[in-house]
């Protein structure tokens, strides 16, 4: 039985002082409840803060004494009052990316390491957990969103930890992982014949027939909010300031907006100079409707159907598309996509140089980011953030077949001299040199 | 034969709680056309003020995004199921 309307007309609303839902095409305001369009306009609703209310509150000097999580930046999130967040979830590292940075052309590069993030290492644990604290203050007994797989993870997860009941719906290619990952919490998971955009799709009836709270649908406007906090963590940890590009992946197009989003607020609330970030943003070709857009200067997205290993971005039709797309080309940015090729030679170029496991949309992002250097749209001495969005112990399936697995040699140190000057050529010096540090 | 079309709640207040609706309509424009006459509330919300389908509505025939089948230019067969849906977000 449907006891919430999606047009609001229900007892699950809630008001704040500090945000509400507004209509960015039309302007009209909603207050809190579990809607994503306006009822009018049917434009993507988000959320609005008065800003000046917490100018006070969000200080650097507070948001330093809060905790290492996403929750030190409470203040600028649609958290209802009352609800008390405790897992770590975000404050990822923002390392220097020296050892790819030499091979790649840049001196300044930075990755956004989010492929740590907690508690499903991925980003979406950002998003999820604001749409979740939602969630519990609608009153949803059960939750749901339509996944690449990292959502699912994450919602299954936080569930989970809630007490929420969850029933996650992906497309039924996913990696073999990403639905372990999520069967393992307990969630009811629905493998749908079809890609993302079917799922998708799918959800929107179901959020449209239960009483179900889908935190990428009718939860949307808050799940996306909990992006911005990549953004805020790239300005602190840059020692607040903000960096001159940006490089992000693109699926739907929401999260590079969100972190244009937070780094306007920062400037805002004078929590860093004003600066013009250039914005870039990374797609696979086999799955590249915002990255056309933008090569083509236009904002109308045509869909496609996806095929690329890179499956998290895999979302032919982007509902972010056309905003996103003019929100890069307004930023002075660019947007590259890059063949599936490229997203493995990514990924393994990632590892080797600063040890970090990105899964294939991450390959994208360092592919691109090569790309973007080698093609002069971003100098190398410019400070370049790339933001690494989920773990590659998730998606191992798209290295199948680059590493050999080796023979097993018997416990002798002959047999491992012997192995390695096989293996790669080594030689004697190499073991001499070693066995005299040992001695000393 | 009609095509039946498919409404999510948020069109029903404009059709007198109606989620769905037959139509003769040969093709997407002979849907709007159906749509101004039947239900011009409805046509107001989905139409922009050029009369142009607002770009956040998405049109599946059946399983089918109706871009993938030629937008304007596909002639609806006996049966389909046309269904009207704001798009949504998801995704990085």
């Amino acid at each position: 039985m449907l006891i919430a309307s999606p047009l609001g007309e229900s007892e699950m609303n809630y008001s704040c002082s500090r945000y509400e839902l507004k209509c960015n095409d039309c302007g009209k305001r909603f207050g809190n409840q579990p809607l994503s369009a306006c009822p009018d306009c049917l434009a993507p609703l988000e959320v609005a803060y008065d800003l000046d209310a917490v100018r006070g509150i969000f200080t650097r000097e507070n948001i330093a004494a809060g905790p290492p999580s996403i929750w030190r930046y409470a203040a600028l999130l649609p958290i209802p009052d009352g609800f008390q967040p405790d897992l770590p979830v975000g404050f990822t590292p923002l390392i220097h990316a020296k050892n790819l940075g030499k091979r790649i052309g840049a001196s300044n590069l930075y990755v956004k390491n989010d492929a740590v993030c907690f508690p499903t290492l991925s980003f979406k644990d950002r998003v999820v957990s604001v749409a979740l604290a939602n969630a519990r203050r609608f009153g949803f007994e059960t939750v749901g969103c339509s996944s690449t797989g990292n959502l699912a993870n994450s919602v299954a997860a936080q569930a989970a930890r809630l007490g929420i009941k969850a029933c996650i719906l992906v497309p039924s290619d996913l990696e073999p992982a990403k639905i372990l990952n999520t069967q393992v919490y307990g969630a009811r998971l629905v493998r749908i014949d079809g890609n993302y955009d079917h799922v998708n799709r799918l959800c929107t009836q179901i959020a449209d027939e239960y009483t179900w709270g889908f935190v990428n649908v009718n939860l949307r406007p808050y799940y996306a909010e909990g992006s911005k906090t990549v953004g805020y963590e790239i300005a602190e940890k840059l020692g607040w300031r903000l960096p001159d590009n940006v490089v992000v992946p693109m699926a739907g197009g929401s999260l590079i907006r969100k972190i244009r989003k937070a780094f306007q607020e920062l400037i805002y609330l004078g929590l860093v100079e004003e600066k013009h970030v250039r914005f870039f943003g990374a797609q696979a070709t086999g799955c590249s409707p915002i990255s056309i857009a933008v090569k083509q200067g236009t904002e109308d997205i045509q869909p496609q159907k996806p095929n690329t290993i890179a499956r998290s971005l895999a979302i032919g039709n982007p509902a972010d598309g056309p905003a996103a797309a003019k929100m890069i080309r307004d930023s002075g940015g660019w947007a590259e996509d890059v063949s599936d090729v490229e997203v493995v030679s990514g990924m393994q170029e990632l590892a080797e140089t600063e040890g970090i496991f990105t899964e294939t949309a991450g390959g994208v992002t360092t592919a691109v980011t090569a790309r973007l250097y080698a093609d002069g749209r971003i100098s190398r001495d410019e400070i370049t953030v790339a933001c690494i969005t989920g773990n590659g112990l998730k998606t191992t399936d798209a290295l199948a077949g680059h590493y050999a697995e080796e023979r097993a040699i018997r416990p002798r140190l002959a047999d491992f001299g012997a192995y390695l000057e096989e293996l790669d050529g080594t030689r004697e010096p190499e073991l001499a040199v070693a066995g005299a540090d040992h001695a000393n | 034969m009609p095509i039946k079309v498919v409404l999510p709640t948020a069109f029903t207040r404009h059709t007198d709680g109606r989620k769905q609706f037959d139509s003769a309509a040969e093709n997407l424009p002979g849907l709007l056309a159906d749509i101004d006459k039947t239900f011009p509330a409805l046509s107001t919300q989905i139409k922009d003020d050029d009369g142009k389908l607002r770009r956040f509505i998405n049109i599946y025939v059946n399983d089918e995004d109706i871009r993938f089948l030629g937008g304007e230019t596909y002639a609806f067969q006996d049966g389909d199921e046309v269904m009207l849906i704001p798009s949504i977000a998801g995704g990085i």
